[in-house]
């Protein structure tokens, strides 16, 4: 059974619906430094650890490419594969900025990903506390924080 | 390319009563050459669209139909037509409710004719 965890209760309801609107398989939030705020359908905490890493250096990557070329940065990325998608975008919050790594398959399309990712940012945008900035993680806490946040997600 | 897409699509935006006309990619819901009026979400028209047509095919597979040609979906205040091709393109139109359905379909289908 796929399940929806969050580390920050405020991204839970917007994540369930977005996964019920866009019919995705998997769902990553994170932070632009890998740090897992929400996911849906991972069982295993390697493979969930293991994406958020890799989407987040793919849009540091792509970030870096884009300045290169007189961009800010890039909007969003969208690989086709031949079972499945993946749509990786950030979307800025008053909890700071967010990466949202998601993987669909063929019952839904990138096109309906993108609509609902739409209304996905703005759910998050409304729903983020305002008055509660993000902690900077520092290498000292980087461990525990890790910890932590595997803990809330995978009920340690 | 794109210009003759959109010159076929004017054809069709010519039809009383069309709001809106686009090619669609099928598989991904994405527009590739679209005529709307300013207040169409052409983004949501193409992905609603693809998905549309998908479901009614699998319908359509389940009660050994055959392959889906055309689909409407009329509602109290407009209608949605998409017509398909034998590849991936689609044709979507969003349209007031009043219009000629049949003469919408005709430009329609030689629209997905001419776009192949």
């Amino acid at each position: 059974m796929s399940t929806t965890t969050v580390v920050e209760g405020w991204t839970e309801q917007p994540l369930i619906r977005f996964v019920g609107q866009s019919s995705a398989r998997l769902v990553v939030v994170m932070t632009p430094a890998g740090q897992v705020l929400a996911q849906h359908g991972f069982t295993r905490a390697v493979d969930l650890m293991s994406a958020a890493a890799l989407g987040a250096a793919i849009m540091a990557s792509s970030g870096a490419l884009a300045q290169q070329v007189g961009e800010a940065t890039f909007g969003a990325l969208y690989h086709a594969g031949q079972r499945h998608g993946i749509h990786l975008a950030g979307c800025e919050t008053p909890r700071g900025r967010l990466i949202v790594l998601t993987v669909f398959g063929k019952e839904t399309s990138i096109g309906l990903v993108q609509v609902f990712f739409e209304e996905f940012v703005a759910a998050l945008k409304a729903a983020a506390p305002v008055d509660e900035p993000r902690r900077p993680i520092l290498a000292a806490n980087f461990e525990s924080e890790l910890n932590n946040s595997l803990a809330s997600l995978f009920r340690r | 390319m794109s210009d003759r897409l959109l010159r076929i699509l004017d054809r069709i935006s010519r039809v009383r009563g069309v709001r809106g006309s686009m090619y669609v990619a099928a598989e991904d819901g994405l527009a590739v050459a679209q005529l709307l009026m300013e207040d169409v979400n052409a983004r949501a028209l193409a992905a609603f669209a693809a998905s549309l047509t998908r479901k009614v095919s699998g319908a359509a597979a389940a009660t050994g139909s055959g392959r889906v040609r055309f689909v409407q979906m009329q509602a109290e205040q407009g209608v949605l037509l998409v017509a398909a091709g034998m590849h991936d393109l689609l044709v979507a139109v969003v349209a007031d409710a009043g219009i000629n359905v049949g003469l919408a379909r005709l430009e329609m289908m030689r629209a997905v004719e001419q776009g192949q």
